[in-house]
């Protein structure tokens, strides 16, 4: 087996346009997540969201690309680009025969789906663009990044609901790991703040009206947010040899399923997850000082998950520390694990804590140190992200630092 | 503006060419326009005329419309506007 390392991040959503932004907003606690702009918003319940404001495509691409690009698959591009820059890669030869591209996404093109029912349903057009199809499929925004930078190796989409991110991660991860790939880019992106998308979340009565207060008692729901992150996978020894900046190692990951119930999360599922990347990791329990939690801010996440971390962790559950972004950024669902995943970056590489903010009232099912409202200086030696999707479908990846 | 003239402009568009640099006789290969640049020129042809384009990509010279030439478009083009009119 080979070492993976970290040597790019890039990212787009509610808190910055590049990772930069995003971690000076987390840390000092910025909340992106504001009044939802588009149209027939009066017709919505639901009127807040993560939104990327200030997104000027048209000068970040020509009109061709633009044609054949959804945001989802613009916001995966800005991302790739800040990532593959940042880890000085240029892919040739053998190196990009052998390197590919792994992302996750729920919803794919959701734009360019709900723009066209619009335009065939609501208007009663009977054409639509030609490029329809190559715009909305799951796969374009991987496609498109393999075709920016000559990536030629394994290359595919998961799909997986909220944990969509973390499982792609974790097949570049073991891609590397088991030297099929010497370097892969992973990560994830999603676009479903439109009408339709807004829409369909509302009618499973989950969405906050007002805010994301992860663990907080007086919490009511999620928020949406969109984005992505992307980052650089590559193997160990092949990023030593080129003197290449490292910012963490990533050292284990494990999937579970609940096979229980479609959108209820189980305890059971997610601490098999949790314990599982510790095992994969040879991690010690007291080991893990940070934990990016999944929390969403539903009544059922949150002390599900908060029920899980004690059951693994046992009494290093009070002394580790564990906060949801999603309180920021809001609920990038297909694209949330990479966007949480540069939180624990952060915990690892600067010593920051990125906070749960909005947090307003201490929960007893959520008694664990959930970094309420303010970050947090702290030395942390190894960090886990968590995602549990709908659907019963868990990943959980462990970093460490280098 | 002509039918002619309309169709030049969108095909220079595509082509990101001005509509000067289009002749009667370029074809869609010499003016750099793939298979996926003619499509979306005739859905462009399509929404300008209001008209139905006979085209099938996976046969395009089966197709009861010529894409051989600039000027083998647009006579077609004005043989389905007059048709429809």
């Amino acid at each position: 087996m080979k070492r993976v390392v970290i040597t790019g991040a890039g990212t787009i959503n509610a808190l910055g346009h590049n990772v930069a932004d995003t971690l000076d907003a987390m840390k000092e606690g910025r909340c992106g997540i504001g009044p939802l702009e588009m149209r027939d918003v009066d017709r919505l319940a639901i009127k807040i969201g993560g939104q990327v404001r200030g997104f000027e495509a048209e000068n970040l691409f020509n009109r061709q690309q633009n044609a054949l690009y959804d945001r989802f698959t613009q916001f995966a591009l800005v991302a790739a680009r800040e990532a593959i820059a940042q880890s000085g890669l240029e892919f040739s030869g053998e190196m990009a025969a052998r390197s590919g591209v792994v992302l996750g996404t729920s919803g794919g093109g959701m734009q360019t789906l709900d723009e066209n029912y619009r335009t065939v349903y609501e208007d009663g057009k009977n054409r639509v663009h030609p490029f329809v199809v190559p715009k909305l499929m799951n796969n374009a925004a991987a496609s498109h990044i393999s075709m920016e930078f000559n990536l030629k190796g394994p290359s595919f989409t998961v799909a997986t609901a909220c944990a969509s991110s973390n499982h792609a991660m974790s097949q570049a991860f073991q891609l590397v790991r088991y030297g099929a790939a010497p370097v892969m880019v992973t990560g994830g992106s999603e676009s479903m703040l439109c009408f339709g998308g807004v829409k369909a979340w509302e009618g499973l009565r989950v969405m906050s009206k007002d805010a994301c207060r992860p663990f907080s008692a007086n919490r009511n729901g999620m928020v949406q947010g969109e984005g992505a992150g992307v980052f650089v996978f590559e193997e160990y020894e092949h990023a030593k040899a080129r003197g290449a900046e490292i910012l963490a190692e990533v050292v284990g990951f494990a999937m579970s399923s609940d096979a229980s119930d479609i959108v209820m999360p189980s305890k059971q599922g997610a601490a098999r997850a949790i314990s599982g990347a510790l095992a994969d990791g040879g991690i010690n329990r007291d080991e893990v000082g940070y934990i990016n939690a999944h929390g969403t801010g539903t009544a059922a996440n949150d002390k599900t998950e908060c029920a899980a971390v004690a059951d693994v962790f046992g009494q290093h559950a009070d002394d580790l520390m564990i906060s949801s972004t999603k309180s920021m950024h809001g609920h990038l669902i297909g694209g949330t694990g990479a966007v949480e995943l540069l939180a624990c970056i952060m915990a690892l590489r600067d010593g920051v804590i990125a906070p749960t903010i909005s947090y307003e009232e201490p929960d007893p099912e959520c008694a664990l140190d959930v970094v309420p409202n303010e970050a947090r200086e702290a030395k942390v030696d190894v960090a886990l992200s968590n995602a549990f999707a709908f659907g019963g479908l868990n990943a959980v990846l462990a970093l460490r630092k280098v | 503006m002509s039918v002619k003239d309309q169709v030049i402009e969108i095909i220079a568009e595509q082509a990101v060419l001005e509509p000067s640099d289009v002749t009667l006789e370029s074809t869609l290969e010499d003016l750099g326009i793939d298979s996926l640049g003619l499509v979306e020129s005739i859905f462009a042809i399509e929404e300008a005329f209001d008209i139905t384009v006979p085209f099938n990509a996976n046969e395009p010279t089966e197709s009861d419309f010529d894409i051989s030439s600039v000027a083998s478009i647009i006579a077609g083009i004005e043989k389905l506007v007059a048709d429809q009119s």
